[in-house]
């Protein structure tokens, strides 16, 4: 019998009701984002939460990065609101996506968005894409407990695992260690190979890339899944890999974000993380290793992060290796670089295999534009 | 640690040994801890994380063959 790590906080969030009915309450719109987070926290995705944080919450993650109870949380997950709604009131918010639910109203409360963007994002430059949404939500944050009566459909639903699931998949195939892979990218060779070598020391992978809102530039949801599909197929064992999706947008907090990935991974049932270089990251905010140093003020994560510094191509060595196992000069380094294999295909190229497989190439270039506009 | 004080409620006084409190002194002196307490709750932190127990998920029979259906389905199983 293989016992899972316990969900962060020690119990696996649960809140859907399906039989309740939304059709006498006030409704709210809402966004996809929003939607996304009601099903994350309704299928304990983001246990231990049980709703939109309330400002104890909230305060101590921006200043301790931890909830109030002492656990650690990195990342707020509020609801703000600018209408007419107050506290004990019961609303239905309901997405275009057909997600809907209801929030029981236990707070309404004022927030300092610089203080937020700072805090979170290290920063108060708009141009960080993170500041620039804080900076455009509305005036108030609510807090209070959701109830998911209504699921929203969406194009990926058959890679869309919920941490009971996941829990049980990873206990059928046998796996007790389990590394997660957080991306937002279609994968190069360095992604493989940072995987793969993760994988030697561990009965599985979670490959697990963020679905929903991101920045102009990056890669579509449906290329990164068919492309990983590719991947998985051509290139691991099949009882070793397990593709699924996390759907929560991008927030580029960096370090911050990377904890909070650690956390959510730990919910599926995942005993180890990946962290690569810049991880969450965006422009030059973050250094390259913040996301790593930061581990080190969590004694009591529950999951264990596994640090990869780049792997690139060495020709001297005539394979792939990172720089804590190559002794040779810069010269004879062949880096994966993001931007370079991006202009590549945007000339319709296939970049060399030893950048990228062939096939996962074949299936990005089988796209007019496989970037976001 | 003023920054501590300063947030009323949040934090509390335990007493300890003062050959202890010296011995941390020491432990701490160049590493990135900035007082003793801010040693001793990281020690608690990781000593309480530690003893945290495994959770074994508790479905009916029913559920859980439900469940694997679905992931059969998916593909997720055979």
């Amino acid at each position: 019998m293989i016992n899972m790590p316990a969900p962060h906080g020690g119990k696996l969030i649960r809140r859907i009701d399906k039989n309740k009915s939304i059709d006498d309450m006030e409704k709210i719109a809402i966004s996809k984002d929003v939607a996304h987070d009601l099903e994350n926290i309704a299928y304990g995705v983001f246990s231990p939460l049980e709703g939109f944080m309330c400002s104890n919450d909230f305060e101590n993650v921006l200043h301790h990065m931890r909830l109030a109870n002492d656990l650690p949380w990195t990342i707020p997950i509020v609801f703000d609101f600018d209408g007419s709604i107050k506290e004990g009131d019961e609303i239905a918010l309901v997405a275009d996506n057909g997600t809907a639910a209801i929030f029981s109203i236990e707070e309404i409360y004022n927030y300092d968005k610089k203080e937020y963007a700072e805090k979170v994002f290290r920063t108060t430059d708009i141009a960080h894409p993170g500041v620039k949404k804080v900076m455009e939500m509305k005036q108030k944050l609510a807090g209070g407990k959701i109830t998911l009566v209504r699921e929203g459909k969406e194009n990926f639903d058959k890679y869309y695992l919920k941490p009971y699931e996941t829990r049980i998949l990873f206990k059928e195939k046998g796996w007790r260690d389990i590394v997660a892979f957080q991306t937002r990218n279609v994968p190069h060779i360095g992604h493989e190979y940072v995987q793969k070598t993760a994988l030697t020391f561990v009965d599985g992978i979670f490959i697990n890339p963020v679905i929903g809102k991101k920045k102009k530039g990056d890669f579509k949801d449906e290329v990164i899944l068919k492309a990983y599909d590719a991947l998985i197929k051509n290139y691991y064992l099949k009882d070793r890999a397990v593709l699924a999706i996390l759907k929560t947008e991008m927030r580029y907090a960096g370090p911050r974000e990377a904890i909070f990935h650690a956390i959510v991974r730990k919910n599926y049932g995942c005993t180890h993380f990946i962290v690569g270089r810049d991880h969450a990251g965006v422009g030059n905010y973050y250094g390259p290793y913040d996301a790593h140093k930061i581990f080190d003020e969590f004694p009591d994560l529950g999951i264990t992060p596994i640090f990869f510094k780049s792997f690139f191509f060495c020709r001297k060595c005539g394979s792939v290796v990172n720089e804590k196992i190559c002794p040779h000069e810069k010269e004879n380094h062949i880096y994966y670089s993001g931007t370079a294999i991006r202009k590549m295909l945007i000339n319709g190229e296939i970049p060399p295999e030893t950048m990228m497989r062939k096939e996962v190439a074949e299936i990005i270039l089988s796209y007019e534009n496989p970037f976001v506009d | 640690m003023s920054e501590e004080k300063e947030e009323k409620g949040k934090y509390t006084t335990v007493s300890i040994p003062t050959p202890l409190a010296e011995k941390i002194k020491k432990r701490i002196e160049g590493t990135g801890f900035n007082s003793i307490s801010s040693y001793v709750t990281y020690v608690l932190r990781e000593l309480l994380a530690s003893m945290e127990e495994e959770e074994e998920e508790v479905f009916s029979k029913e559920d859980e063959e439900k469940i694997k259906e679905r992931l059969r389905a998916l593909g997720y199983l055979d």
